[in-house]
């Protein structure tokens, strides 16, 4: 194909079909990803319905900052902030130690069938919706027959009104979302375990190396790269939760909103509940732009770590 | 002198002993790997009892129910709870088939957005790459969030109580777009598309009889990764449905949850009449039939899905 690029409308020409292909896919992300976009002016206004969405944004009135006033005024807010980013950090740092030495034991087995089979099992939480890991838990932890009050009571102890007692709620929570999550990122060390030269295990056998000196020295070295672009991108992600986790899995119970309410989960149910529209957007608004700035920030540090893993 | 030799020595017996028998080379020891094992079961065993415990529970006689609580072993089993659902599940049968529709008709339409403009990214010689890359690329960093997306969707969209309001906010991100972008830059050689393009193929038509039938494992990924999500949606039924004919399978369940007793006063539910019927009604283990049988269909496609999201994932990890 001959390109002599004399100027926009022949470039228009030459690439036409494949504009043509491009087109459905852009219309897509123009109307479900640019077009939200707008909604951001609604945390700086009074929102008040008066026909379509456009009209009640210009009729609605300008307040400015009050939302946001009104957001970190409540108290509420930094509980909520907290909680977000408390979680996230602990799912960040389990989510890294557990999978890599789960994939690293699943590596060294010495029946791979075996490997296979429990690789198999563990990824099996991931398939499943959080309604229906909620109904799991609910097996467990239901107040009248669930199967721990039951064992409890077989024991002469008194059961534990699970739904409602807030002291257990931060390890449920923790141990769920390893528990659904830990299979997918085994899988991704383990695949990246498995691309490591063997080579280099040979070589350090012939000089006397063990075991332990060989992870230690040549496979967590060359699994560096992998885990820190993970973990700086977890870290962008720090102030969003999943919406799942904790709205389905506590059952929506008043009395734990003060452990299991995050940033999602808050804007959710002001939105729902409350119909609050101005406050909720101003949160959103607050969680768009942090994560924003973290994103640049983990995006800046993958950079100066690996240049060819960072995101643009 | 000698220590040389010994270390010479030492080579040779490890490079004889890889030789005559690969298997033993660099295991870990016999001990280590039962240990090993033991915490491995124990760790896969933890995985799958949850839901195993679900399914026992959907088998076990109401009555039994009462009178127990949950157990492994339950003292009477049965199956009313399936029976129930089958004759008279009409909205459970009903939730099945919108959700069956939204996976089917999502993954379709989405493949043909993510395929088309995964496939225009990547062509080195498409002009406006650059552009098109910017435009998936900024919404990954910055979004109008969940309010905002509810208020397009609602009022200038208008899909409040449709069923497009299920498909369309899911079928297509910017992941998708970048790891099929992927497949096809690696997997489908230059030449091949010039050669078609010598042969004057248009871009539509190389795309559809070439790049197509060659990508399909690739294709096969991505419509596995829509399939699970859209079968596994309940927000968006959440945010924007209320119309009870468009309820989809996890929403369903969601609703039964919040109100224990939805089967038994929702008579269009189950299309039964009278509060005695409704009484003898096997609420607890109807929930965790309804739970297994709509989770049934991906317990069954699970080796597919292994298989192709490893595969997703390792595209997925590779970078241009």
């Amino acid at each position: 194909m001959k390109k002599k690029g004399k100027g926009r409308l022949d470039r228009l020409r030459s690439n036409k079909e494949l504009l043509m292909l491009s087109m459905p896919g852009a219309i897509w992300f123009l109307l479900f990803a640019y077009l939200p976009l707008f909604g951001i002016f609604v945390a700086f206004k009074e929102y008040r319905l008066s026909g379509g969405f456009f009209e009640s944004l210009i009729k609605s009135k300008f307040v400015g900052l009050n939302n946001f006033k009104f957001l970190f005024s409540s108290g509420d807010a930094w509980l909520i902030v907290r909680n977000t980013v408390l979680y996230n950090a602990a799912f960040i740092i389990l989510g890294i130690v557990l999978p890599v030495i789960i994939a690293l034991i699943l590596n060294e087995l010495r029946n791979k069938g075996m490997a296979k089979v429990y690789q198999s099992a563990m990824f099996l939480p991931y398939f499943l919706s959080w309604v229906v890991v909620s109904y799991c838990l609910y097996a467990f932890l239901s107040p009248e027959k669930g199967y721990f009050n039951m064992i409890m009571q077989q024991f002469g102890m008194e059961g534990v009104s699970w739904y409602t007692e807030k002291v257990y709620w931060p390890f449920i929570i923790i141990f769920m979302s390893q528990w659904k999550g830990v299979g997918y990122n085994t899988v991704v060390y383990l695949a990246s375990i498995c691309g490591i030269d063997k080579t280099y295990y040979e070589a350090a056998v012939l000089d006397g190396a063990t075991k332990w000196q060989q992870i230690r020295y040549i496979t967590i070295p060359l699994l560096r790269p992998v885990i820190l672009i993970l973990l700086i991108m977890a870290v962008g992600g720090i102030f969003k939760a999943d919406f799942g986790l904790f709205f389905q899995l506590p059952r929506d119970s008043g009395p734990l909103y003060p452990v299991t309410n995050v940033l999602d989960t808050y804007i959710f149910r002001a939105l729902k509940t409350n119909g609050e529209i101005g406050m909720s957007s101003a949160a959103a608004l607050f969680q768009s732009i942090v994560g924003f700035i973290l994103i640049m920030i983990a995006n800046k540090l993958v950079s100066k770590v690996d240049k060819e893993n960072a995101l643009f | 002198m000698l220590k040389e030799k010994w270390k010479e020595y030492r080579k040779e017996k490890m490079l004889q002993q890889l030789d005559s028998a690969p298997c033993e080379f660099n295991k870990i020891k016999k001990s280590t790997n039962v240990v090993f094992n033991i915490i491995m079961t124990v760790l896969a065993l933890l995985s799958v009892i949850p839901f195993i415990f679900v399914v026992i529970i959907s088998l076990t006689d109401e009555h039994a129910l009462t009178m127990n609580g949950y157990r492994f072993i339950p003292e009477k089993w049965s199956l009313y709870a399936y029976e129930y659902i089958v004759q008279a599940g009409e909205s459970i049968i009903k939730s099945y088939g919108v959700t069956i529709t939204v996976t089917v008709l999502g993954t379709l339409i989405g493949l043909f957005l993510i395929s088309t403009y995964a496939y225009a990214l990547s062509r080195k010689t498409y002009a406006y790459r650059s552009f098109f890359t910017k435009v998936i690329t900024i919404p990954m960093l910055f979004s109008g969030g969940m309010i905002a997306n509810y208020l397009i969707v609602t009022k200038v969209l208008m899909l409040k109580d449709s069923i497009f309001a299920l498909i369309l906010p899911l079928c297509m991100n910017s992941f998708n777009v970048i790891v099929l972008r992927t497949f096809f830059k690696t997997s489908i050689p230059d030449s091949v598309i010039e050669s078609a393009k010598i042969d004057g193929a248009s871009e539509w038509r190389l795309f559809f009889k070439i790049v197509i039938p060659m990508a399909l494992p690739g294709l096969a990924t991505i419509g596995l990764f829509l399939t699970l999500t859209y079968w596994n949606d309940w927000f968006n039924a959440m945010m924007y449905i209320d119309n009870q004919d468009l309820i989809p399978l996890q929403y369903l369940l969601i609703k039964i949850e919040s109100s224990i007793d939805f089967l038994a006063n929702n008579k269009s539910m189950l299309g039964v009449d009278g509060i005695t019927a409704a009484a003898n009604l096997p609420k607890e283990t109807i929930k965790m039939a309804i739970v297994v049988i709509s989770t049934l269909p991906i317990i069954f496609a699970y080796p597919f899905f292994q298989r192709y999201f490893v595969n997703g994932l390792t595209i997925g990890a590779v970078k241009e």
